[in-house]
């Protein structure tokens, strides 16, 4: 039990650290970093209370797909040159007060929350709780996620095959001055377009640059 | 102090919120960190919903914390791309400079 608090408090504290580094720092892409730090210790917290599959998802997923996208938008827009101040100009200054006093008046109400939580004594007893450790965590999580939640996992594929579609659409440029192949061009041209039948009387020849 | 429960997860997750949201308002520098700052809360709540599935053994937090972490990534895709058409036409992406719509 004093390893799991060890280790709880050296995650999370990084994780508090790191998520206030993305935030604070100048530079865009050691936000980035910064992020990834965050998602690692996270996915780490994850695995050691024992939801293991969601943790080695999280790695996949964020730290894999969505932290790399992030890089790679930051390269390409060249926004890690612009060093900018934090309190660039008065006017964003002005902002920073109503920020904080909402996050701490979120972070009280939510502490208050927390601390006010009481188990009701039959909620142990629910339908589909999972008590037995015979299964593993992804093997329960499958005998879940196929059977009862099958349609909304539908339309998280859904919601997948929307967003990739939705992003190629928008960061789809057609340039000017650029020669390539249009196959319905090719393909819709009719005979009549390309091929002209001439009677050709002999020794005059056909004139083609009419 | 010693015995992790409940509270010391959701305690964590009521501070990555509150550092996500301080992100929204303090950085006037550039869009992108206010979408990794979406992230941050997103991942809050997934804190919380992995917390009470695990001590309160009822497997739905779990299956709602990988939904939730689709919808993030699909987020993240669209805002991207948005950004970048948004780069491509004004060839800025400050916060301050994003006034076309004079809200």
């Amino acid at each position: 039990m004093i390893a799991h608090s060890i280790f709880f408090y050296t995650f999370s504290i990084i994780a508090v650290i790191s998520a206030i580094m993305v935030t604070v720092s100048k530079n865009t892409v050691h936000s980035v970093f910064f992020l990834i730090l965050d998602f690692i210790s996270i996915s780490c917290l994850f695995i050691m209370i024992g939801a293991e599959f969601l943790g080695m998802i999280m790695l996949i997923v964020y730290v894999g797909a969505v932290a790399v996208l992030f890089l790679f938008v930051v390269m390409m827009l060249n926004v890690a040159q612009q060093k900018n101040q934090w309190f660039a100009s008065e006017e964003s200054s002005k902002h920073i007060p109503v920020g904080l006093i909402i996050s701490t008046i979120i972070f009280f109400e939510l502490i208050i929350v927390i601390g006010g939580w009481k188990y009701k004594p039959d909620l142990f007893n629910l339908n589909n709780a999972v008590n037995n450790y015979s299964v593993s965590n992804t093997h329960s999580l499958g005998q879940v996620l196929y059977t009862d939640y099958v349609h909304v996992f539908q339309i998280s594929g859904m919601i997948l095959l929307v967003a990739m579609i939705g992003a190629i659409v928008l960061t789809f440029r057609q340039r000017k001055g650029v020669k390539t192949q249009s196959y319905l061009k090719q393909i819709s041209r009719e005979r009549s377009e390309g091929v002209q039948v001439l009677d050709v009387e002999t020794n005059k020849g056909v004139k083609i640059d009419d | 102090m010693t015995e992790i429960g409940l509270g010391h997860y959701l305690t964590l997750g009521a501070v990555i919120f509150s550092i996500g949201i301080i992100g929204i308002f303090l950085n006037r520098k550039n869009i992108i960190v206010i979408l990794m700052s979406i992230e941050l809360i997103l991942l809050a709540v997934n804190i919380n919903l992995v917390a009470f599935s695990i001590f309160l053994g009822d497997l739905a937090g779990q299956v709602f914390t990988l939904f939730i972490l689709t919808v993030a990534a699909a987020e993240a895709a669209i805002g991207l791309a948005i950004i970048v058409v948004y780069y491509r036409n004004s060839g800025t992406i400050r916060v301050e400079e994003i006034d076309k719509l004079k809200g």
